[in-house]
């Protein structure tokens, strides 16, 4: 038992994320099939070393080929990117200023203030962007709003295009930028923010010279966490998005669920993957070449 | 060079109040202070010392008072207006820039090749010439005080805060430190105010030391005043050892008084002393009481009072006693090595009336 703890952690890791992921990549290799499972080929433990030999060589290679000659596929996956970039770039600079007011609250109030933003949570996420339609949609609250206030003289029409899916992503998405920049900005010596205002910074230049680069990390950690989920985001475009919205969440979707093409819905998942590994590897480079400086 | 008897008030708070809550962190303090002094405010911790540096420094707003400095009221301006800067007790280092960001943090509108210049003197005046480009935590806890001390420096302030300069380094070091706090001071002629708590460091580096206690200034002067004319028992025994005797002033002839203890009639320096009939304290200094086996002949007006030794000490240096007194009370002396007096012999102190302090009780 006692030899078994410190391998007990990468045997996790290989049951619940190697595994699936080889089984991922393993269905991407195949051809649909009118059978259960549809696809084929499927391996045959019977016929031993033969039966490898067999489904090996009947692997291939076509539904990637697929994605690539198919400017679906690749309008897809560019647009989810630019969709979770957009959002990304608007979550730093909306979470930003939350967090820091947090950190910077009176330290009685601070549980209860990071309590409420963790609120939403302890509703259904499913739940909260169908609300999102009620409040977007033509007759909703926001136009409601609107025409009473006489800013608008017809109804907006928001719901079912692009800005509403930015408007969901960025509510989703907005406590998983506020509480790791909160984590990090909470920990800064209030006494560095005071030396740079004894040096002569004002408020702002405070601010930009020692708070923002102190909180480059939080910063770092909150857009890995919502770049990469919003990337595969599915509910957000398929609810707020309307048909026209291209995400590869909802083209997995389609292939999966209405076009029953596990092999092809498997490859969109491989690109999804690879997509989502670039930016962070990326970012650890980056951050590796910062830390090896002056230290 | 010692400070100027005459105080030309440079920096001046006017009955400076900071109130927390329903708590009093400084309470009504008024001092004035020439260019050029270090001052160090003296007092245990939550005395106030560190919140009168931040009411200096502009990080918390007076309840009450005023701040002017070279003529200029302070009061109600914003940190980053003041021409003062602060040395941080935790140092306060930048952790994401280099040992010479740092120290040009404050050189904003100096242009580049000016400031550069003032960098590499002020890492010349601290001894870090070869650190510019080291980032802070690589540094030993000696050389990051001194970053932060050319930090401070560099905008050239009117006065200089140090909130307990020293109070992170190792004994030896503390020492070596205060010396070098000293020349620099000296060099530039910048007016210091250093808070400390600990009574020696303020007495080597203090041009004056202010003594407070709870919130309110209780002494101001120069450390041996402090030390020799105590205004009350807090400041008596914050500076050192000291006999506390209890009496009752009979009268005063003089600078003299005449206090009547249990001990018999003592004769002491008597300028803050109560009027006749009121209840008093004698401080006298250890060092200062003499001791011996033999009655002397009475010196002039020399104090004397009789007991019997019951401990003695030898520390090498200095010999301590301690003196069971007729009463029952004890006064501790402090002798030159090689008076060393025997456990229980009869034993005849004796000190000057300049030697002992008369304070209200």
């Amino acid at each position: 038992m006692k030899r078994l703890l410190p391998v007990a952690p990468y045997l996790w890791l290989a049951a619940f994320v190697l595994l699936p992921c080889l089984i991922t990549l393993k269905i991407s290799l195949s051809s649909p099939a009118t059978a259960q499972p549809p696809y084929l080929p499927v391996l045959d433990w019977s016929a031993g070393i033969d039966g490898w030999g067999a489904f090996l060589e009947a692997l291939d290679f076509a539904n990637f080929e697929t994605l690539a000659g198919d400017s679906l596929y690749r309008d897809a996956a560019l647009s989810s990117l630019l969709y979770a970039a957009t959002a990304t770039a608007i979550l730093v600079i909306l979470g930003t200023p939350v967090a820091h007011a947090l950190a910077r609250s009176p330290a009685r109030l601070q549980p209860l203030l990071v309590a409420l933003v963790i609120v939403p949570f302890w509703t259904s996420f499913l739940i909260r962007i169908y609300a999102w339609i009620a409040i977007l949609k033509p007759e909703g609250l926001l136009n409601a709003g609107l025409l009473w206030t006489g800013l608008v003289a017809r109804p907006l029409d928001i719901l079912n295009t692009p800005a509403a899916v930015m408007i969901g992503l960025t509510y989703a998405y907005l406590p998983f930028m506020v509480l790791p920049l909160y984590a990090v900005l909470s920990r800064l010596d209030p006494a560095l923010t005071e030396a740079a205002a004894d040096l002569g910074a004002s408020p702002a230049r405070a601010f930009w010279t020692v708070t923002l680069p102190l909180a480059r990390p939080g910063i770092a950690a909150g857009a890995l966490l919502c770049f990469i989920p919003m990337v595969g985001e599915f509910i957000i475009p398929d609810l707020l998005g309307g048909s026209g919205t291209l995400m590869l969440g909802r083209v997995l979707w389609s292939e999966f669920f209405s076009n029953r093409d596990w092999p092809l819905a498997s490859a969109v998942a491989v690109l999804l993957l690879v997509l989502i590994v670039g930016p962070i590897v990326l970012f650890r480079d980056a951050e590796r070449e910062r830390g090896g400086v002056g230290r | 060079m010692t400070a100027p008897n005459a105080v030309v008030p440079f920096l001046s708070l006017h009955r400076l109040t900071k109130t927390f809550g329903t708590h009093d962190a400084v309470a009504d303090v008024s001092l004035d202070m020439p260019s050029g002094e270090i001052l160090c405010l003296l007092g245990p911790s939550g005395c106030g010392k560190s919140t009168l540096l931040r009411l200096i420094a502009g990080f918390e707003a007076p309840t009450d008072g005023s701040i002017r400095l070279d003529g200029t009221d302070l009061t109600g301006l914003a940190p980053h207006r003041r021409p003062v800067n602060m040395m941080f007790q935790s140092y306060a280092l930048f952790p994401h820039l280099s040992v010479a960001g740092n120290i040009a943090y404050g050189l904003k509108g100096l242009g580049r090749a000016a400031a550069s210049a003032r960098v590499e003197d002020l890492l010349r005046l601290v001894r870090l010439e070869e650190f510019g480009n080291r980032a802070p935590e690589t540094l030993s806890g000696g050389q990051r005080q001194r970053v932060a001390l050319a930090r401070a420096l560099a905008r050239e302030p009117k006065v200089l805060l140090l909130d307990e300069p020293l109070g992170a380094l190792d004994r030896g070091l503390r020492e070596q430190t205060q010396g070098e706090l000293r020349t620099i001071q000296r060099r530039l002629g910048t007016a210091f105010v250093i808070v400390t708590h600990d009574p020696s460091e303020a007495m080597a580096l203090a041009d004056r030391i202010g003594v407070m206690d709870r919130g309110r200034l209780v002494q101001i002067g120069r450390p041996e005043t402090l030390y020799e004319r105590p205004a009350n028992r807090f400041v008596a025994g914050l500076l050192g050892d000291v006999n506390l005797i209890p009496g009752t002033v009979r009268d005063a002839n003089g600078a003299l008084v005449r206090v009547e203890t249990a001990l018999g009639p003592v004769l002491a320096l008597g300028e803050g002393a109560p009027a006749a009939g009121a209840p008093a304290v004698i401080a006298l200094r250890p060092e200062r009481v003499g001791a011996s086996a033999v009655d002397p002949k009475a010196a002039g007006d020399r104090n004397a009072l009789h007991g019997h030794v019951e401990t003695s000490t030898y520390l090498g240096d200095r010999i301590r006693l301690q003196i069971r007194m007729a009463d029952g009370s004890t006064i501790r002396a402090s002798l030159p090595a090689g008076a060393g007096i025997a456990s229980g012999v009869p034993v005849r102190l004796s000190f000057a009336p300049e030697a002992a302090t008369v304070m209200a009780a």
